[in-house]
């Protein structure tokens, strides 16, 4: 099989980026929320949020993004899977919204209840979150009934298949230990102790997901699997993947936080690279009758509109890569409450 | 109620809910632009401590903005996605240009905006807040190039049947200045830069009838008021312009404006009143034949009326009618009161006129009661159209979506929309109460600032 470099493959990449950096960035922070009740006081819950605080709101930009994308370049895609899953997408917005409020708003009273009122809906939030996102890439790997008119015809529960719920749980998993090696990174003393203990349990439990999800898509869904067997060449990307799960504990034992957090980010990434190629050229696969599938063929902007927006693209990203780089750059280092942010 | 009613209610709300934030940031994003310019230049605490309340003040408006923002980008998939199938083609460039010169521009600065007064240097963070301010009129731009092209369609040809029909971009240059963009877009900016403005007017009149932080609320009117009085007397202008455009390009809406139903006679400019389409009678104090004089310098010359319409291409007459003149009437007032404050402001009596501050504090609903009514009028007056003379609103609703899921949503909705506003109100007036501290000093002011 070859891969024609045409303008609807560059946008899957496209969306597929930005769709990456979404769960690159918001992995942290929403990973961070899934271990924050574990740290216990005031002081050091406040230095978690400290530690998220000047960028959560950047790194949703990026979903934000990602589904601008989606409707701009596969607006078929986007009107299916919005419409489709409609109650999974009304809770989403639910926990985005608690979560933003939750964030903001936690310090803002002294009350030990008003402050545990938003912890716990903090950390709820990014759970749900970081779960519907899962489902819904599992249903994506499993497919949904779909019609000649390109509409769902499933029900919220048909969502809710075992296997969608492995892939969220298994998402859960992932962005669990992703954010707790970032607050190993971002703290100090007593809290980053308890913290290194976060990423030993949560490797433990992701690898065991991962190990399941792996064996259920293989034995289940070998369509994923099937362009490694014809371009063994891809075989690159699972294989950089355990190397970058397996540096994480050897790294975190070493005491070098930066590449741990960045074998992460790896892993992560090529995370989403497996899950692209095994859905490409799909978008969303039709089961039953998958030969109403939506592709990038029958599901893109016209090549009008991708060539505008790759323009665009082109144009821009080197400044939002600049200027993101520099933001970073300038909140570097430790974090503590010196700093009262929240 | 069947799932159109329910989808257009809570878009309405949801849309309506929004817009009260995105306009304060616009319009206190140019203000904070002044302030710390005045700062770096003088170097005088007071526009330090004025520059670093607002800021404050900005990232609560900010991140409910945000938060809200979300769910609008969502709705359209979730409950018009026929329409989404339509338009995506098209607003694909408005919304790719969105994202990446404009969210990620304000979001990212707002970061150094707010946390970062220690960690760069002050022109460094100048520039911060000058791409944040820049980053939220981006924002602007493209979302009404998308909502103007939806009016007045342009640069676009139809393609495909049934479920693949949809507009197909033809000339990116051709939908950014598609007939109505440009006017509508400085129409809404200066709407919004009167909301910042008319926002700081109202706090700042509180601490002066308080007697409080009356130096930090001085310099904030030094800024305000002037920017207050020069966007409200843009705006009769830039209303003007996008008139002339509705006349042109959407007759049927220009007629509900004016309760217009004869299309032989010339159009009076309404003042106040109502009007029933059924009878065809509109009872108003109005000046004859003034918005025939004002769009063509002729009072007598005929303007399309209402009957050039059947009854089913007509927008919902009464409602456009009244939230266009409630629109105009807010302008007016903003007008008035920002004229009188700056008279008072400029002759150093404004402290000691009770009356005028108490009218200033209470402004701040002003603009918001303009800009929503505005768009009340815009989008109403568009009807029954989502895109205008192309798809029906009735045609653009989600096929898969039933009345119950849609009331799920505009329930869960609503509930969560009040916790924010009540949340929004009570830190609002916490910070407000709370004011420009010593705490926001310079060696200390990485402390709480949010």
């Amino acid at each position: 099989m070859n891969y024609p470099f045409d303008l609807q493959t560059v946008w899957f990449l496209l969306v597929g980026v930005l769709l990456t950096g979404y769960a690159i960035l918001d992995g942290f922070d929403l990973g961070i929320g899934t271990v924050y009740l574990l740290a216990k006081g005031d002081k050091n819950r406040r230095t978690l949020l400290n530690a998220i605080g000047p960028v959560w709101d950047g790194n949703e930009v990026w979903l934000i993004t990602g589904g601008g994308a989606l409707f701009a370049a596969f607006p078929h895609v986007y009107a299916t899977v919005f419409s489709g899953f409609y109650l999974p997408f009304v809770l989403l917005l639910f926990g985005l919204i608690f979560r933003a409020i939750a964030i903001e708003f936690r310090s803002k009273l002294e009350s030990p209840r008003w402050r545990n009122a938003w912890d716990v809906s903090f950390s709820v939030a990014s759970v749900l979150i970081a779960l519907l996102a899962g489902v819904a890439l599992g249903n994506m790997i499993v497919g949904v009934p779909l019609n000649a008119e390109m509409e769902y015809t499933g029900t919220f529960f048909t969502l809710l298949n075992p296997y969608s719920l492995l892939v969220g749980v298994t998402t859960v998993a992932l962005f669990t230990m992703h954010g707790s090696i970032y607050a190993v990174l971002k703290t100090e003393g007593e809290l980053q102790e308890q913290a290194r203990k976060w990423v030993f349990g949560s490797i433990i439990f992701f690898a065991l997901c991962y190990v399941l999800t792996t064996m259920a898509t293989l034995l289940f869904f070998p369509h994923m699997a099937e362009k490694f067997r014809t371009q063994p060449i891809l075989l690159a990307v699972p294989m950089l993947n355990v190397l970058a799960l397996f540096n994480i504990p050897r790294e975190i034992y070493r005491r070098n936080e930066t590449m741990a957090f960045l074998s992460s980010c790896v892993a992560v990434a090529t995370l989403m690279a497996l899950f692209g190629i095994g859905l490409y050229p799909n978008l969303v696969l039709s089961n039953p009758n998958p030969e109403y599938s939506l592709t990038i063929r029958n599901a893109s902007s016209s090549d009008a509109s991708l060539t505008i927006m790759l323009t665009i693209a082109i144009l821009g990203m080197p400044f939002v890569l600049a200027y993101t780089s520099a933001i970073y750059w300038v909140f570097r280092g430790k974090v503590n409450t010196e700093a009262l942010h929240y | 109620m069947d799932a159109e009613a329910l989808a257009r209610i809570q878009f309405g709300l949801t849309a309506a809910f929004h817009y009260i934030f995105p306009p304060i940031s616009i319009g206190l994003g140019v203000i904070l632009v002044l302030l710390e310019a005045a700062y770096l230049k003088t170097k005088d605490r007071t526009w330090e401590l004025a520059t670093k309340f607002w800021v404050k003040i900005f990232a609560i408006v900010f991140a409910v903005g945000v938060a809200t923002g979300i769910v609008m980008e969502f709705q359209f998939g979730t409950n018009w996605s026929v329409y989404s199938r339509f338009v995506g083609d098209i607003f694909g460039s408005a919304l790719a240009a969105e994202g990446i010169f404009a969210f990620f521009l304000e979001s990212g600065f707002l970061a150094i905006l707010v946390f970062g007064w220690n960690r760069v240097s002050p022109k460094v963070h100048f520039l911060s807040t000058i791409m944040v301010m820049l980053g939220s009129h981006f924002s602007a731009i493209w979302i009404i190039v998308a909502n103007s092209w939806q009016q007045t369609p342009s640069a676009y040809k139809i393609v495909g049947e049934g479920v693949l029909r949809r507009a197909e971009i033809t000339d990116f240059w051709g939908l950014v200045f598609n007939p109505s963009s440009m006017d509508r877009l400085v129409h809404t900016v200066v709407g919004a830069w009167a909301t910042g403005a008319f926002f700081v007017l109202s706090v700042s009149a509180y601490y002066l009838l308080k007697k409080r932080h009356t130096d930090v609320a001085t310099a904030s009117l030094r800024v305000g008021i002037p920017f207050a009085l020069v966007a409200s007397l843009l705006q009769p202008l830039t209303g003007h312009s996008s008139v002339a455009g509705v006349a042109k390009n959407q007759p049927a809406k220009l007629a509900a404006f004016e309760g217009h139903y004869d299309s032989t006679k010339p159009m009076d400019l309404v003042l106040f009143g109502w009007t029933n389409p059924d009878t065809k009678q509109t009872t108003a104090l109005k000046i004859p034949g003034m918005a025939s004089w004002l769009l063509y310098q002729d009072a007598r010359r005929p303007v399309t009326g209402l009957d050039k319409f059947p009854k089913e291409d007509q927008p919902p007459v009464a409602w456009v009618f009244q939230t266009y003149h409630l629109m105009v009437g807010s302008g007016m007032l903003m007008i008035l009161l920002a004229a009188l404050a700056a008279f008072r402001f400029r002759t150093g009596k404004l402290p000691d006129c009770t009356l005028l501050l108490k009218a200033l504090v209470v402004s701040v609903a002003l603009p918001h009661i303009a800009n929503q009514m505005g768009w009340m009028s815009a989008e109403l007056g568009r009807q029954p159209w989502i895109v205008y003379g192309l798809l029906r609103t009735s045609q653009g609703l989600s096929k898969v979506v039933s009345a119950p899921m849609v009331l799920t949503s505009l329930v869960l909705f609503t509930v969560i929309y009040l916790m924010l506003f009540a949340l929004f109100l009570f830190l609002l007036d916490r910070k407000i109460k709370e004011g420009p501290t010593l705490e926001m000093s310079s060696k200390r002011s990485d402390r709480g600032l949010i």
